[in-house]
């Protein structure tokens, strides 16, 4: 095949920003080399014709991928995504081009003599196209062939330990935010559980027996670094309920200058001298705080724990020691009923090996899901459907105002039987004879 | 280009198989410094853009480097990641949520030479191979989708735009001038397998044009319950149609209902939607998801629809270009974009932005549409 031409792309390489049509062609030019005489199992040239499809999609202003074909490894229902190109005869090199999900280790974090694996068993056997991640979080191997499936499955499992993540209508792969790893912010280690529950749940992340997908995320605080609150089925987001840690000197560098503000985040430009009113005990969203003999003062029961102060201050202010995490579920992006964001089903619990509670909700969720959910139903979508009592109900937790932003605004209750009393049985000629017709 | 077998045996697949092993464990791949301190970090300060240290009870601190990145990411450029790794940082790297990489030293003599390594390095054509920066206020990578490098069902491409409007947000990459943080997010059909639905600026791709049907092919490639039931606005109906000559079964869609979302395209091949003129971008703006002062939130559609402009979405930059500027603008220190456009309020955001209010962002899409419209006479002129 001759080399595509790609004046579109080629008007992607000029820029600051990391151009990926650089980095493809680098990789193109790598390949066609083969310098490593590495005994490539999908086509050589699969790189240039990748590009060379793109370019045709950035021609036509349309992609070029038919949809997904049923691809996998063998006693798995996830993991692999098919994808075929819908232009085979021009670009015989991505007729195939089917996309392996890698579930990555918490955190991302990397020896690179592992990444030198992943690179050297991609290079053999697909495209050594990746994303460096996927949205859900998974490594993201960007095309082979369906006869590398398995061989691929096998190495990755005898020789990296290292097993596929999840894909349809499974679990999720799982993911977290960096966690206690490197960050003082965090509540709970993030990286245990997401662990944890992730090799809990191996049946259910490989073998679809859901409704739809399911998502775990992991925020170590309630800022909220993987956006668990607007993407996971359950958010596992870190709280803890006594109170702020002060240093009072600390404190007093902020006010006098010598600490910078959010911890430098503003260094940009000049917002003047820094004002502990204005800047921290004003936007307190539940004027929790005030300066008293010039001593930050904090009533901790009226904190709603935003993070505010303690993102300003972090060298004065840190979270407290008695640390648990929130439940919040029932996240999900538009599609079909529009966007849902978790709501606040377990106000606080502790995380702690070995999680039985925190799985003890996972699974009556999950019991009630399966059971009653419709094909292609997220659980959001079922919690608007049967309503959040029904929530209450087969997950056993009790009501708590914490679950509302406010009460409702309409009085249809839709009372039990049992609950009113005399149930709803009666006689209607013994009410007649007080009230005639 | 010989077969090499793994060792796999297909005519015996379950011989010596390996199954839900699961990921490798993280504490394979902490550096020292991170397993030696973990849950034991006292504070951090952001020394620079991209630049980090963190610093430990023990007393320990580790400098952290962030560069933005393609997500889309070859093997020679994970290699050149893993040389820069192996020279610097004792053979350890991550990367962020937003697809940053990060690298990290235990000791500050080991920043600068990391850093400047890291900055002198090109493409080819001409672009950075690791810009540092994206920290705090400073806009980070953009969280993205496949679009049209992979995906079967996107109306924009990802990569495309992403990297055009880094290309224009490139100053404030490198810079912590913005009022708070500010995240940018690319989805490009509204499956939104990026949930971009909660970023300060969303870039969403969309259809305008109701799915064509294959009728030909429909039956055969399709359970047509499937693609019916798939209709949130119950606008597919089974329908049997002449074709060839012949009556087929295939389906009919009630066009005015369609909401162009491609759920029937999902279920059913058939039923594409993709068109170069239909399809497009919508641009979104004001959602957040940390909890910080107020409660996270939704982006607004701001934007309807502008056409997709490859190579580079020059509309599409210009018009994000506008928001960020006016918000860098206008907007109080700590404040998000949300929050901002609800304190001056949105009639006044559309004029600071330099945006026209069509009917199309009135919500008319079911029950939330009322909660949207404005209940009280407080507005302003």
């Amino acid at each position: 095949m001759a080399k595509s031409k790609t004046p579109l792309l080629d008007q992607l390489e000029s820029g600051p920003w990391p151009s990926f049509v650089s980095d493809l062609k680098q990789q193109a030019e790598v390949r066609a080399k083969n310098e490593a005489k590495t005994e490539f199992q999908i086509p050589q040239t699969v790189v240039e014709e990748l590009m060379g499809l793109l370019e045709l999609s950035y021609v036509h202003k349309r992609g070029h991928w038919k949809h997904g074909g049923i691809v996998g490894v063998f006693g798995y229902g996830g993991g692999v995504i098919g994808r075929y190109c819908d232009q085979p005869q021009q670009f015989p090199g991505v007729a195939h081009f089917h996309t392996l999900r890698v579930n990555q280790p918490s955190g991302k974090f990397y020896t690179t003599e592992y990444l030198r694996q992943l690179c050297d068993l991609w290079d053999f056997r697909g495209s050594g196209i990746t994303n460096m991640h996927g949205s859900t979080g998974d490594i993201i191997f960007l095309g082979t062939t369906t006869p590398q499936l398995e061989e691929i499955f096998y190495e990755m499992t005898h020789k990296l330990n290292q097993d596929l993540g999840g894909s349809g209508s499974n679990l999720r792969t799982p993911s977290d935010c960096i966690g206690q790893a490197r960050c003082e912010y965090a509540c709970y280690d993030t990286h245990a559980l997401c662990y944890h529950l992730t090799k809990e749940y191996q049946d259910e992340l490989h073998r679809p027996a859901f409704p739809y997908k399911f998502k775990f995320k992991f925020d170590g605080c309630p800022n909220c670094c993987v956006a668990s609150i607007a993407r996971a089925d359950m958010s596992f987001i870190g709280t803890w309920r006594d109170d702020i840690r002060i240093d009072q000197e600390a404190v007093q560098a902020y006010i006098g200058g010598e600490l910078p503000p959010n911890a430098g985040d503003h260094s940009g430009r000049d917002w003047g001298p820094f004002d502990i009113q204005k800047e921290v005990i004003d936007l307190c969203p539940t004027e929790c705080m005030w300066m008293e003999n010039n001593k930050l003062m904090i009533e901790n029961k009226e904190c709603n724990r935003c993070m505010h102060c303690i993102n300003v201050m972090p060298r004065a202010l840190r979270i407290g020691k008695d640390t648990g995490l929130s439940i919040l579920v029932g996240a999900k992006a538009p599609i079909l009923d529009g966007a849902q964001m978790s709501s606040m089903l377990v106000p606080f619990i502790k995380a702690e090996e070995p999680y039985d509670e925190i799985k003890e909700i996972i699974e009556n969720i999950w019991d009630w899901w399966m059971e009653e959910g419709k094909n292609r139903e997220r659980l959001g979508e079922l919690m608007k459907r049967q309503g959040f009592q029904k929530l209450l109900e087969v997950t056993g937790i009790d009501p708590d105002p914490r679950m509302v932003s406010e009460p409702r605004s309409n009085p249809y209750i839709f009372w039990k039987e049992e609950e009113v009393p005399g149930g709803f049985k009666r006689d209607i000629s013994e009410f007649r004879k007080y009230h005639q017709r | 280009m010989a077969f090499i077998s793994s060792g796999y045996n297909p005519d015996k697949p379950m011989e010596d198989r390996i199954t839900d092993i699961g990921p490798r464990k993280y504490t394979d791949f902490y550096p020292p410094v991170i397993a030696k301190n973990k849950g034991k970090w006292l504070y951090h300060d952001v020394l620079k853009p991209g630049v980090l240290v963190h610093v430990a009870e023990s007393g320990d601190k580790v400098f952290t480097v962030r560069c933005g990145g393609a997500r889309l990411m070859s093997t020679t450029h994970i290699r050149e990641i893993c040389e820069i790794a192996d020279k610097h940082c004792g053979g350890h790297v991550r990367f962020t949520t937003r697809n940053n990489i990060e690298f990290m030293v235990d000791d500050e003599k080991k920043l600068d030479p990391l850093v400047k390594d890291l900055e002198s390095r090109k493409f080819a054509g001409g672009s950075y191979k690791f810009p540092v920066g994206g920290t705090g206020t400073a806009i980070t990578n953009i969280v993205h989708t496949q679009g049209w490098i992979h995906c079967h069902t996107p109306a924009t491409d990802a990569s495309g735009p992403v990297k055009s409007t880094m290309d224009v947000l490139f100053d404030y990459f490198k810079d912590h001038r913005l009022p708070a943080k500010l995240r940018v997010s690319l989805a490009c059909c509204l499956n939104m397998c990026g949930a971009v639905h909660c970023s300060d600026i969303a870039i969403l791709g969309y259809h305008r044009k109701p799915p064509m049907l294959d009728h030909e092919y429909l039956d055969k490639m399709c359970e047509v319950p499937l693609a019916i039931a798939a209709c949130p606005t119950a606008a597919i109906k089974p329908a049997k149609v002449e074709f060839g000559g012949q009556k087929v079964n295939s389906v009919a869609v009630n066009e005015p209902r369609c909401m162009f979302c491609g759920n029937c395209y999902t279920m059913c091949p058939g039923m594409p939607l993709a068109d170069d003129v239909g399809d497009g971008i919508v641009i979104m703006a004001g959602g957040k998801v940390s909890n910080r002062i107020s409660a996270p939130k939704f982006s607004k559609v701001v934007v309807a629809f502008i056409p997709n402009e490859p190579p580079r979405w020059p509309k599409t930059t210009e018009c994000i270009r506008k928001i960020v500027e006016a918000y860098e603008k206008s907007a109080n220190k700590y404040e998000r974009l949300g929050e901002w456009a609800e304190r001056i309020g949105w009639e006044r955001f559309f004029e600071k932005c330099e945006l026209e209010f069509t009917h199309h962002l009135i919500d008319d899409f079911r029950d939330p549409a009322y909660f949207t419209w404005r209940q009280t006479t407080q507005f302003k002129f």
